[in-house]
């Protein structure tokens, strides 16, 4: 599929690079230019981005609207893109999420509004690009091209202490990528070795078979890297500084997408590449999501301030999106491609709220308010709904994926299951709770007694994610149906290698892991 | 042919949203008749479905509509059955719904946020049917948890009262614990039976769980806990009593029609289910029993007459369970139904006297007020005689009588539970009577500046009043036992309306001969009445022996009207405890203290370390990951290679 004769994916991803370039020529004095400018770009790219849903063949299995051109031949890298099932919805969610933060920080980023815009147009690029790099080389690029636009939004558009949360957040994502690119070379030396070719393609790679030690260490390089990505408990602690620190639209994308390219990258890289080590990995990385799901929750529950509340329940349902990847049967990872989505629309929305109060307070301490249901009834009803997705009400999106997850972790281990399901409870007293206590009672600050409720600008920005919440809840087959084939080909791939490479090695215990498993395995479908 | 069933839950959808979204600018006339409107035409549907499915060669309708959630081999539809049970359902639903929300033209007349209220009443009506009508375990879920977000809306209406907040979020909470059950429930009965369909799930059951085994009774009883949030039994309970903190009109809904019957529907849908497992039915007798006891002596106590009607309802819950639990599902349902009309009666009314003394709740504070309010007193009169069982006239003691006797002869019933639940009619004909004595006998103790302007409420709210007080006459005549009904030559129409339907126990019931219940039922009943009498002698004129009587029982009077302090226990060893953990240990000092101490350290050595680099490095970040990089990469070569 092409536009005006491009490549679609390569327009989706740097269409908004024409922006940039704009922007640069813009007088810095005229933010409202500015402004327009990036906003149509990032609408123009969203745009464009729908083709990708509507020319999405659901039953494919392989990448769609492949690109492939040489780049530098010498290293064997080159320029290789390509969607499945799986990155489609974190494709539109960027774009889209995109173009609603430039929408949401029409008012509230007042200082250097063009850089803000740049770099929230260069964060697009990279974002994007991640999500569609077939080659591990782009892929690199585009996942360190990403860093620093958000390093800067942290840091100098933040609030009190961003140069401690900016640099947290940096060096914990720097050192997660220095790992990864060790890895990265790693595999691609074994790849040569084995098949006496350079090569970055992921495709090549997915044909390699690594030997059992190898792929132990390098599984856990890449998933090291990911998992502070995530965040996985115990590596969560820069996510509460970075998202109480960030600008609004900092932390809508930093939820809405970054941290998805933890998960992505379990989905994408470290499962598929190294499926003897993922399965040896199960029992700890069930374990750890379920602590992080548990320890999420409870943590949020006393969080005094409505940003950090937000902030930790990322942890808890980020925990449930690594629950159902290590379930490896269809539901669970079904279930976590989905609630990656969901996460974002219903998670982004909440950050969004929590900036729009914040930019008429500046504070986003709980204390502070109460009883603005009088004031601003429009915005209570649209954190109401946010919050109940959040919850995971069922009939909004948020159930779907999490019970899912639930029903494909519970075959595998029941417990996990279990335990993960009474998150539900802690959920709905820490959201029900700030909701009482913000929106709720009389109001007792004076402060808040002249707060203007929400102007069609943010009420804009919030209808589309509500009209997907709706929509991800009562007819959830438009995003299962696009995301069956890919994930049940991603299931395949990993089951299909750790049985072969196990035949490859007779060990007596995996044979007879083998032999246990089977029958109480029922769970991939492929079909 | 039955391709209408979506409608009945769609209308009070529509509702919900055009209320919603444009109740503001409809106006108030709009609001009034769109409202109880859309749950009339609903109402209308579901009387034509009740009508088709008698008629239907397998008693049932059913409606597929679309797949909502499929992901491999699991599938889930939006489908709708009517059978017998979701049929009797979905009128008693759709009928008192009704009768609330037209009487709720005349409650809130006055009151701000109008067309929010409606708003939320037409969408619990549209959860509650979801529930009914749906046909999986998923869906059903989705009404399940869905009248638990209304009566959290509902409960809160007035959220400027900060008793409203707290009660409302306590309701979600606490259902919440109950809903956990379920959907740990859901998720073994497809690890078993790889469906979630209901009937499917049932037909299976009998071959793929061993009666009695321990999976069957693990299951059951998950699927019980998510029972007793529902429907607010021990330990559940709590919320419910709270919930009187929302408008009278929503008590009554929550109370009677709706929410509190998901449990007692659920359990009753699965009789198949939970027959195979007499372990968890015995632990629903005895909850049922204990719930049904504990709540009247609580009701003996409360000064507020909606607290008295709240502790009732918990009460009269605990029967149905009672009725569950020894395997009579008809007699139990057949009490929830009686109880919808009466206790819908009973709140309504109890509504329209707190209308009437500007808001008035405390029973202290009314007395004498049957010469003023004529309509409310004679209706609230009928309500109480069915609600305490008054023989042979009342809905309510047909379907107790019944139940109280099942308790004793059901194979697996006990003369214990015959004895618990003949006490609690006992104490239920007490602090009902004197409810009734203090509120419209006796002299009048309200407030003088109310007094004069005392009046009989608008016919919005008394014809409901008088609609339902026929129903809680006549429609215990449906039930009549054979004892009874024989010899005059009236069938038992309910029990053969359910002929079949619910699963039976596998034990014979002994015989027993017919002057035993005609025994049990006169202790019972002669009981009862004698209770009645001397509550309203003691609460219908002068009060100052009731007083004295108090004073003897001091103690036990404190311990009763402080509810045992139940809520102070669960805050004290359930929630404190979980938020003093998450405060002090998991975020103060495992989060900020270990994790991020060990993150800072290592920076701080990193900046350590760094500083004696930087004579010979550049600072740039990028070098240092290259530095990092390259060790790395000599380290993994080792290990790999």
């Amino acid at each position: 599929m092409t536009i005006l004769g491009l490549p679609i994916l390569s327009f989706v991803i740097f269409f908004p690079m024409a922006g940039v370039l704009l922007l640069l020529f813009v007088d810095r004095e005229r933010a409202e230019l500015a402004k327009w400018v990036a906003l149509v770009a990032s609408g123009i790219t969203f745009l464009i981005s729908l083709p990708l849903f509507y020319g999405f063949d659901e039953a494919a299995t392989g990448f769609q609207f492949v690109e492939r051109a040489a780049w530098i031949p010498a290293w064997g890298a080159e320029y290789q893109l390509g969607l499945d099932g799986i990155s489609l919805f974190l494709v539109l969610l960027t774009t889209l999420l995109t173009f609603l933060s430039i929408l949401g920080s029409w008012t509230s980023v007042q200082e250097h509004v063009r850089e803000f815009l740049i770099c929230l147009l260069l964060l697009e690029v990279g974002m994007t690009g991640v999500f569609v790099a077939l080659d591990m080389f782009l892929f690199f690029v585009f996942w360190e091209v990403m860093l620093f636009p958000m390093y800067f939004l942290i840091g100098v558009w933040g609030s009190d202490r961003r140069l401690y949360a900016a640099i947290k957040f940096v060096v914990y994502t720097m050192s997660a990528s220095a790992l990864m690119l060790v890895a990265i070379l790693v595999t691609y030396y074994l790849h040569y070795r084995a098949s006496g070719r350079l090569s970055f393609s992921l495709l090549d790679w997915y044909t390699l078979q690594v030997g059992l030690p190898a792929q132990y260490w390098l599984f856990a390089a890449f998933a090291l890297a990911f998992a502070v990505k995530v965040p996985m408990w115990p590596f969560h602690t820069w996510l509460p500084d970075a998202h109480v620190e960030a600008p609004t639209a900092g932390s809508v994308i930093l939820a809405g997408v970054l941290l998805k390219m933890g998960t992505y990258g379990f989905l994408r890289f470290a499962m598929p590449l190294f499926p003897q080590a993922t399965e040896a990995a199960i029992p700890f990385l069930i374990g750890l999501s379920v602590i992080g799901i548990l320890y999420g929750a409870l943590v949020c529950m006393v969080q005094p301030d409505m940003k950090k509340l937000v902030a930790y329940s990322s942890v808890s349902h980020l925990g449930f999106v690594m629950l159902g990847l290590f379930a490896l049967n269809l539901q669970g990872v079904q279930g976590s491609v989905l609630q990656m989505l969901n996460h974002g629309v219903s998670t982004g929305g909440l950050f969004f709220l929590v900036g729009m109060i914040y930019e008429r307070r500046h504070t986003k301490a709980i204390a502070e308010f109460g009883g603005l249901i009088r004031v601003m009834p429009i915005y209570a009803a649209f954190m109401l709904i946010f919050v109940l997705s959040s919850i995971g009400l069922p009939s909004l999106n948020g159930f779907v994926g999490e019970y899912l997850i639930l029903l494909g972790a519970y075959q595998v281990s029941p417990i996990a299951a279990i335990l993960s399901a009474s998150a539900v409870i802690v959920a709905a007293v820490y959201l029900l709770w700030m909701y009482q206590r913000v929106f709720f009672g009389v109001i007792s600050n004076a402060k808040n007694l002249t707060l203007r409720d929400l102007p069609l600008r943010e009420v804009a920005v919030l209808v589309p994610l509500v009209v997907l919440i709706l929509w991800g809840g009562i007819y959830p087959k438009t995003f299962l149906g696009k995301t069956e084939a890919s994930v049940a080909g991603f299931l395949k791939r990993v089951r299909i290698e750790r049985q072969t490479a196990q035949a490859a090695q007779p060990a007596p215990e995996a044979a007879l892991a083998r032999a246990t498993e089977s029958p109480a395995s029922p769970s991939v479908e492929s079909r | 042919m039955a391709n209408y069933l979506w409608l009945i839950p769609a209308l009070p959808l529509l509702g919900f949203v055009v209320n919603g979204l444009l109740g503001r600018r409809l106006g108030h006339a709009a609001v009034s008749l769109l409202g109880p409107g859309v749950v009339g035409l609903s109402l209308v549907l579901s009387a034509l479905a009740f009508i088709d499915m008698v008629n239907a060669p397998e008693l049932r309708l059913s409606q597929s509509l679309f797949t909502w959630i499929e992901a491999g081999s699991f599938s889930v539809p939006v489908a709708f059955t009517v059978d017998r049970l979701s049929g009797l359902y979905i009128l008693i639903v759709t009928g008192v719904g009704f009768l609330i929300h037209v009487y709720s033209v005349g409650y809130m007349h006055a009151e701000e946020g109008y067309h929010r209220f409606f708003a939320y009443l037409n969408l619990f009506i549209f959860f509650m049917l979801l529930l009914v009508l749906a046909d999986s375990f998923l869906l059903l879920f989705v009404g399940w948890e869905g009248v638990g977000l209304c009566s959290y809306l509902l409960i809160g209406f007035s959220f400027e009262r900060d008793a409203a907040a707290k009660a409302a979020k306590k309701a979600f909470v606490v259902n919440r614990i109950g809903d956990f059950g379920f959907i740990v429930a859901t998720l073994m009965l497809f690890s078993v039976f790889g469906t979630l369909q209901i009937d499917a799930v049932l037909a299976q059951a009998p071959a793929r769980l061993t009666a009695g085994g321990t999976l069957v009774t693990a299951l059951t009883l998950l699927l019980f806990l998510g029972a007793t949030g529902k429907s607010a039994q021990i330990p559940l309970y709590v919320w419910l009593p709270d919930a009187m903190e929302g408008p009278t009109p929503v008590s009554a809904l929550i109370h009677a029609a709706t929410m509190v019957t998901a449990g007692l529907y659920m359990v009753a849908r699965l009789s198949a289910l939970f027959v195979l497992a007499p372990a968890t039915l015995t632990v629903i007798a005895v909850v049922g029993a204990a719930t049904a006891f504990f709540a009247a002596t609580i009701g003996l106590a409360q000064n507020d007459i909606k607290r008295v009607l709240a502790y009732s309802t918990v009460s009269q819950l605990g029967y149905m369970f009672l009725a569950m639990g020894v395997g009579a599902f008809s007699a139990g349902i057949f009490h929830v139904m009686t109880h919808a009309f009466f206790k819908a009666l009973l709140f309504l009314g109890s509504g329209s006297v707190i209308l009437a003394l500007h808001h008035e709740q405390d029973m202290q504070k009314m007395g004498g007020l049957a010469k003023r309010l004529p309509i409310t007193t004679f209706t609230f009169i009928i309500g109480t005689l069915a609600l305490t069982g008054f023989p042979l006239l009342f809905a309510g003691f047909f379907s107790k009588d019944e139940i109280l006797w099942q308790a004793f002869a059901s194979p697996a019933g006990h003369p214990g539970l015959w004895a618990v639940g003949a006490l609690t009619a006992l104490l239920t004909a007490f602090y009902m009577f004197r409810a009734v004595g203090l509120t419209f006998f006796g002299a009048s103790r309200v407030d003088p500046h109310h007094a004069r302007h005392i009046r009989e409420s608008p016919w919005t709210m008394t014809v409901p009043l008088l609609l339902l007080a026929v129903l809680s006459i006549g429609g215990g005549w449906i039930g009549i036992p054979h004892l009874l009904g024989g010899p005059a030559g009236l069938p038992n129409v309910f029990e053969h309306y359910f002929d079949g339907f619910f699963a039976r126990l596998p034990a014979e019931a002994a015989q027993h001969a017919a002057s035993t219940e005609l025994l049990l039922m006169a202790v019972s009943t002669v009981g009862a009445l004698f209770m009645m009498w001397v509550a309203f002698r003691l609460f219908s004129r002068d009060l100052a022996p009731a007083a004295r009587l108090r004073e003897r029982f001091a103690g036990a009077h404190r311990l009763l009207a402080a509810k045992y302090w139940i809520d102070e226990l669960y805050e004290a060893t359930v929630v404190q405890p979980i938020r003093w953990t998450s405060d002090r240990v998991l975020w103060r000092i495992v989060d900020a203290g270990i994790i991020d101490g060990i993150v800072n350290g290592v920076g701080y050595a990193a900046r350590f370390l760094g500083g004696a680099l930087r004579l010979t490095q550049s600072g740039v970040i990028e070098n240092y990951a290259v530095g990092i990089a390259i060790g790395a990469v000599a380290i993994l070569w080792y290990l790999v290679f």
